[in-house]
């Protein structure tokens, strides 16, 4: 073979021994792929297309058999480029005419010889690879046609602005200009029936809409001045003089670029109010063609340096048109301007005329060759395995599930790195029943990102969502983002399907979780701090239970001493110990907070009072360093306070007042104060 | 044993396999693969849960890989099978005998291919 590279072949075959005899013949040649039935050949297809040379198939086959293979690759416009030989055991005319009919190119039956195998595979390859070469060279050759006709458009239509004087962007900036606001036209209303057709003639006849001004005398078309009434009226005549000309034009008359051009020359100086020239048509009389050209043609003659002006700049001249200072315009093509502002200074002021050119030659090479069915170029094919390889490489950098999904035949393709973190296949047919869809994704999550995919649109086609996927048997918090694939026809998007990436977010939520926990916490005894006692607190109390539970306040009798005496570390040091000593006298289910200063709570289930005075003993009866641990100490019952908190935390506090106000270093019952005691702290 | 020696004993032709693969090591390599091949089985354990389906497609495998080496007496009762359970929805009795068949002429395939230097 001319070329080092290897050509692919795809070998598909249900039986492992039948693709392994037929690559053994032919590994020499070609790269072989191999496929063991018609669902695993659809998405190497799928992915491959562009690659693959030819393809050996089988028909009897689980899962999807040859011949639907053949209608699938018929459906996908794939059996134009990829030739198909059939291989099989079936001899009955019925299968191998079915084959032929589907467009297989040929038909070997089993048992085959490496021969036959070897010549067949390499003819049709060979002819299928002529087809391809002619075909790039028809590429070829339509572009430069392409090329060289609107080189001589823009030719004609720069002589015509070189007489008078101008940049010669003119012409570009008005055809840029026409597609631009054609192409929105269509979208905002379905009044003008344009094709993408339509469009590309009215966008290249708008090149020849100064074409009269051959015939206005130099005098007069670069006179600097105001024009006298009579050099105006000369100066009108542009328009139909261009016409004139076009019409002239002997055996093309009827071809539908001279028919359009010539409605625009003798058009595009109406005015939609009926008050323009030369006819003085008014509204939609006037051709669509020629309404666009016209606000094109003010537009740029407002923006642009004149001999006899400066030019606007962009923001003004809309401003100018909208007010009507310009003339008067179809509403809808206003709209268009409106809607495009930024979008046309963009493209009008970067544009550079021999990148316009190339890229119109270009579409139009795309378009012609759509129509005609015909193959891409392999530079294409490089470029899109160049993209593939990018693609791979950033994916298995990034450790994310990322994901493909093709809505016909219906599957979710994964990256290799996916793939294999999951656990699945990289393809994976029938999504909804599969792996991916019931135990990766919860089942009714799938289907519900499905149809968020649906119902996107090609303006707003991002999907995003946290879903809790299980991943390891592990139940991970997912965030979902979804792009959907809309085809690019501008009338009737279709969905192709989408690209997704989950990324984990479960570390992210714990994180959150630990900091309310923190926020929770007092930060030198890791007590909790009040509010979150209140909030714990309050809890237990509004919930119904039999339970009778104590709350115990108490303040540090001393700690102002303390810290006089022993230094303020020795205060923060004093303070951790009560509330290691509360901690260890009291069980987990238990509350221990530090309120703030000097103040601590301790809510627990009440039993008796010894437990209170167990723990007001455990707190007190050892010294620190040589100080007194003093504290007064109020307890209040929950069977007191109907429920409400801050009625049981003021009984707690007003009793432990009483001890202060006594004899401190004790511990009271709310209960049990007097009149007096309880009046103290009103 | 040589290769061309145990397709004598297999009932197989040698010289219609040498023809097409044209090489004898290649026979060779493929020979020991159809002794791993799960056609057979497959075509076994199918029949036995009554998949119908499943059983034709292995069958016409099995069809398929003896009839590409050439195995003849095998392909022949492959094809007997395959052919009795193409487009069939029920199990019947009359499968057995060619079930059968297949079973003897395949062990016997497999021992010939063991014997082979």
């Amino acid at each position: 073979m001319e070329q080092n590279q290897k050509k692919s072949i795809l070998i598909v075959d249900d039986s492992e021994l039948n693709r392994a005899l037929l690559s053994d013949m032919l590994y020499d040649d070609f790269n072989i792929i191999e496929a063991e039935n018609g669902v695993q050949a659809v998405a190497i297809l799928q992915e491959h297309e562009l690659e693959i040379s030819l393809m050996l198939l089988d028909i009897v086959m689980p899962e999807m058999d040859g011949f639907d293979v053949l209608a699938m690759m018929n459906n996908k416009g794939w059996i134009n480029t990829i030739p198909v030989i059939m291989i099989s055991a079936e001899t009955g005319s019925a299968y191998i005419d079915r084959a032929y009919d589907l467009g297989a190119v040929d038909y070997i039956s089993r048992p085959f010889d490496e021969r036959t195998v070897k010549h067949r595979v390499m003819s049709n390859f060979m002819l299928a690879l002529k087809q391809r070469e002619m075909s790039d060279l028809l590429v070829e050759q339509i572009y430069q046609r392409e090329r060289d006709n609107k080189i001589m458009i823009e030719i004609l239509s720069h002589i015509v602005e070189f007489r008078n004087g101008e940049s010669g962007l003119h012409v570009l900036h008005v055809s840029t200009f026409t597609e631009m606001v054609l192409k929105h036209l269509v979208l905002i209303t379905d009044k003008y029936k344009l094709s993408q057709a339509d469009i590309k003639t009215i966008v290249n006849a708008s090149a020849l809409h100064d074409v009269g001004k051959m015939s206005v005398p130099d005098s007069i078309l670069n006179k600097p001045g105001r024009f006298t009434p009579e050099e105006f009226e000369i100066m009108k005549r542009h328009t139909v003089e261009g016409e004139k000309m076009l019409a002239a034009i002997p055996s093309r008359r009827n071809e539908t670029i001279v028919k359009v051009s010539a409605e625009i020359c003798r058009w595009h100086h109406e005015r939609y109010d009926g008050r323009g020239y030369p006819d003085g048509l008014k509204g939609d009389d006037i051709p669509i063609s020629a309404q666009v050209v016209a606000l094109a043609d003010v537009y740029d003659a407002l923006t642009s340096k004149r001999c006899y002006k400066e030019g606007y700049p962009h923001e003004k001249a809309i401003d100018m048109i909208m007010n009507g200072e310009c003339g008067a315009f179809n509403p809808l093509i206003l709209q268009c301007l409106m809607d495009l502002q930024a979008e046309l200074k963009e493209a009008l002021h970067s544009a550079s005329p021999t990148e316009t050119l190339d890229s119109g030659a270009r579409d139009n090479v795309e378009h012609m060759l759509k129509a005609s069915g015909s193959d891409v170029s392999n530079r294409t094919i490089r470029l899109l395995e160049h993209e593939r390889m990018k693609f791979r490489f950033f994916a298995s950098l990034s450790r994310e599930v990322m994901f493909e999904y093709v809505t016909s035949p219906e599957m979710i393709v994964l990256t290799d790195f996916s793939a294999e973190y999951l656990e699945l296949p990289e393809k994976i047919p029938n999504p909804a029943e599969s792996e991916f869809g019931t135990r990766v994704f919860d089942k009714a999550d799938f289907e519900n990102l499905l149809s968020r995919i649906k119902s996107t649109t090609p303006e707003n086609p991002i999907v995003e969502g946290k879903y809790l996927l299980t991943i390891h048997g592990e139940q991970k918090w997912n965030k979902v983002t979804v792009q959907a694939l809309w085809s690019d026809d501008a009338e009737q998007p279709v969905l192709e399907g989408a690209l997704g990436k989950c990324l984990d977010i479960t570390e992210e939520t714990e994180e959150i979780q630990q900091l309310e926990v923190l926020a929770d916490k007092d930060q030198i005894t890791n007590l909790l701090n009040a509010r979150a006692a209140k909030r714990t607190i309050s809890n237990i109390l509004s919930s119904p239970s039999e339970n009778e539970y104590a709350l115990v306040f108490f303040d540090l009798d001393n700690l102002k001493r303390a810290n006089d005496d022993y230094g303020h570390l020795f205060g923060n040091k004093l303070i951790k110990t009560v509330a290691d000593r509360m901690i260890a006298n009291t069980r987990t289910a238990d509350i221990c907070s530090r309120f703030g200063g000097d103040e601590f709570v301790i809510f627990m289930r009440y039993k008796d009072e010894h437990q209170i005075e167990r723990i007001f003993r455990a707190i007190t009866n050892e010294k620190l360093d040589g100080f007194t641990v003093s504290v007064s100490m109020g307890v209040a019952l929950s069977s007191e306070c109907d429920g409400d908190y801050d009625a049981l935390l003021r009984m707690a506090d007003q009793a432990a007042y009483a001890v202060k106000k006594s004899t401190k270093n004790a511990y009271k019952f709310y209960n049990a104060l007097t009149e007096a005691e309880k009046k103290l702290t009103q | 044993m040589t290769v061309q020696e145990s397709y004598e004993k297999m009932g197989g032709d040698y010289n219609d396999a040498m023809s097409r693969l044209r090489a004898d090591d290649r026979i060779k390599r493929f020979l020991i693969r159809v002794a791993e091949d799960a056609s057979f089985k497959n075509l076994c354990d199918n029949l036995a849960a009554h998949n119908m389906e499943e059983a034709f497609r292995a069958a016409h495998t099995l069809k398929g890989v003896s009839s590409n080496l050439s195995l003849t007496r095998l392909c022949k009762s492959a094809t007997a099978i395959t052919e009795a359970l193409r487009g069939r929805t029920e199990y019947g009795s009359d499968l057995e005998p060619l079930l059968e068949k297949v079973k003897e002429d395949h062990a016997l395939t497999i021992e010939c291919i063991k014997s082979i230097e």
